[in-house]
């Protein structure tokens, strides 16, 4: 296996709050090789877009990393200050956000934007800056885009406008990209179109990939290898196909049996009981244990890490040997 | 149970006069809802499927009279819309679900007061014990506990504020819901254990749905019968089984294929061209024709009408030649 080019390292991510300290990270730990795409599934406040953002520097107080490193190509990032690490965002690692309407800035054109970041992280003049830019809006695949450059965002729609996203975090070559839910405000037909993009781009160019969504299909379709977040930890991880396919861990499994199909109508979907514990109120042991069909005595007691299981890593105590 | 014929909302998008008149525009109307009929016998689930901005959250809102319909009519019941909706005893036996359980609840209320409000309104039950009786039978039936009325909404995940609200629904006892994407703000799990508790209510209850959403995965799960609407039309109208294994209107077929799915893993797929036009401006003739891989001159000139083709109604030139 190549070296990876990111490394979350035991990453615990704090809130402090009036009513006490909140844990929306514990002890993460992941790495993306080069080219390759990860995804991130989990249910609305299981800690994906956390994740990202703790990977790319945003977290905002009165969250903060509290534990663990963020290494990319070996060196850490998580610990760099502000203006150091607005030269590695852009330039190594570009970002990918649900909403393209308020990533891009509503008063400058398209073409502006594009520039300024390719100027401020490649060695070239304007004019190159702008026939690069040029470039790169054909690459996203916008029409007449020599002419729509000088355009304002609110003068595309909704699947240009995350083309245009893209083509903003592509621009400078980074060679990380946290793409967070990037398709969950799109419709379907433009959904396949921007996957199907990001895909291509993502192999052409060799750029790795952390692909945030709740959209088991998107990952399906895009990821090689799937983190499940559960309660602010990785539940399971592993290759795609396993993890949809054959998962070993419960929850992956009732994630995965919920989903309705589209080929076949059935009686009843098989739901999980009860819903993700809040932050402030996760039980002890396994956090997935309330909901749990297969729970047993140690699951109460005792927090399981990651163990192997065969294809994939499960964080259950199933999977205990000895 | 409730028919619509030839329904049609227009919305009047037009800038201020004034404005109008130094730039001498004409006035501008957006026709969410252009010429849209169905039918839903009771007991049934009639879906309406489409992607943002083909107008099925105002189809919605024009069946249980939010908005009055620009043209065309509603039948409640075999009596107009407008009759049934002036005559409480009618009224309240027709409920709507919204999308978002965070927005839809009174975050002030209790959600004992949340629910009890549709049977205070209608006077359904007498006295406040026997209110109080009938909530907690309410908050059981959707997989509550009577002791949860106490509560305020914000001490509820989004699952269980959507249960709230279809307790409220139940509570006048209505015998068709309009449910407006009541699971797509909720994550899948959840979605699971509410479009479970809405089709054992159907079961139970006799209940008819009319169900707007844009998940074809979901629309599968819980309808009899299914219509693809496309800028304000509805292209293809067939029973769920026949819809889901022979699309027939390119616009079903595309929309189908662009789905990611599970089994595909790795797979690439061919993902339609295009974008949803603007409903101010729709293309001439067949709206999709812009996108569609049949499309003629005909389909570009003159706009197909819902022609049966099998058990399916189909708006298309090129299914009514067999060109498709």
């Amino acid at each position: 296996m190549t070296a990876p080019l990111l490394e979350v390292r035991n990453l615990r991510v704090e809130f402090h709050t009036r009513r006490g300290t909140l844990t929306a990270l514990n002890d993460v730990s992941l790495t993306i090789a080069p080219g390759e795409v990860l995804g991130m599934v989990g249910e609305s406040g299981a800690g994906k877009s956390m994740t990202g953002a703790a990977i790319i520097g945003l977290i905002e107080p009165p969250g903060r990393i509290a534990a663990g490193q963020v290494l990319l190509d070996g060196r850490r990032i998580d610990n760099l200050r502000y203006d150091q690490m607005r030269q590695v965002r852009g330039r190594q690692i570009g970002a990918i956000f649900q909403d393209p309407l308020t990533t891009l800035n509503p008063l400058y054109t398209v073409g502006r934007q594009l520039v300024e970041t390719i100027t401020t992280h490649l060695p070239l003049n304007p004019a190159q800056a702008r026939k690069r830019a040029i470039e790169w809006l054909e690459m996203v695949g916008i029409p007449a885009a020599a002419q729509r450059i000088d355009s304002y965002p609110h003068e595309f729609s909704g699947g240009m406008r995350q083309r245009v996203v893209i083509a903003l975090a592509l621009c400078a070559e980074p060679r990380l990209i946290v793409a967070d839910e990037p398709t969950t405000a799109l419709d379907v037909s433009i959904q396949a179109q921007v996957i199907a993009l990001l895909k291509r781009l993502a192999r052409e160019k060799g750029t790795a990939m952390l692909l945030v969504t709740h959209d088991m299909g998107v990952i399906a379709e895009t990821a090689d290898r799937v983190a499940v977040m559960y309660a602010g930890r990785i539940a399971e991880i592993g290759p795609v196909r396993d993890i949809v396919k054959a998962p070993n861990h419960p929850y992956t499994a009732g994630l995965m049996a919920s989903i309705p199909p589209l080929d076949r109508r059935v009686d009843k979907l098989a739901a999980i009981e009860g819903s993700m514990p809040r932050l402030s109120a996760i039980p002890p042991g396994c956090a997935y244990n309330p909901r749990c069909p297969r729970v047993f005595d140690r699951c109460v007691r005792e927090r399981p890490d990651l163990l192997d299981a065969g294809t994939t890593r499960a964080a259950c105590w199933l999977h205990a040997h000895g | 149970m409730l028919e619509a014929n030839d329904l049609a909302r227009y919305f009047d998008v037009s800038r201020p006069a004034l404005q109008r008149l130094i730039a001498r525009e004409p006035r501008r109307t957006l026709r969410a809802v252009d010429g849209v009929s169905f039918t839903i016998p009771k007991g049934q689930t009639l879906s309406l499927v489409g992607e943002s901005g083909c107008g099925k959250s105002t189809v919605a809102r024009l069946v249980v009279g939010l908005y009055p319909p620009s043209d065309g009519t509603v039948a409640f019941d075999n009596q107009p819309l407008s009759v049934a909706r002036a005559d409480p005893a009618q009224r309240q036996r027709m409920q709507m679900i919204f999308q978002d359980p965070y927005a839809s609840l009174n975050p002030r209320w209790r959600v004992r007061d949340i629910i009890a409000e549709p049977i205070r309104a209608f006077k359904l039950v007498d006295g406040k014990d026997a209110i109080l009786a009938r909530v907690g039978q309410l908050l059981t039936q959707v997989g509550l506990a009577p002791a949860d009325g106490e509560k305020f909404p914000h001490e509820f995940s989004g699952g269980q504020r959507q249960r709230i609200s279809i307790a409220r629904a139940l509570s006048s006892n209505p015998e068709f819901l309009v449910c407006d994407e009541p699971t797509s703000a909720l994550d899948v799990s959840v979605q699971a254990q509410i479009l479970n508790l809405m089709k054992e209510l159907q079961r139970s209850l006799g209940l008819t749905y009319l169900f707007i959403s844009h998940n074809l995965a979901v629309v599968r799960q819980v309808s009899d019968r299914v219509g693809v609407m496309y800028l304000g039309r509805i292209v293809e109208q067939a029973p769920a089984e026949t819809l889901f294994t022979t699309p027939r209107h390119p616009y079903t077929r595309a929309l189908m294929e662009a789905i990611p799915d599970l089994d595909m893993t790795g797979r690439t797929r061919i993902p339609v061209g295009g974008e949803v036009p603007s409903p101010i401006s729709p293309p001439s003739g067949c709206a999709f024709h812009p996108r569609c891989p049949l499309a003629n001159d005909r389909c570009k000139a003159e706009r197909p009408l819902a022609q049966p083709a099998g058990e399916s109604l189909v708006a298309c030139h090129a299914v009514e030649e067999g060109r498709g």
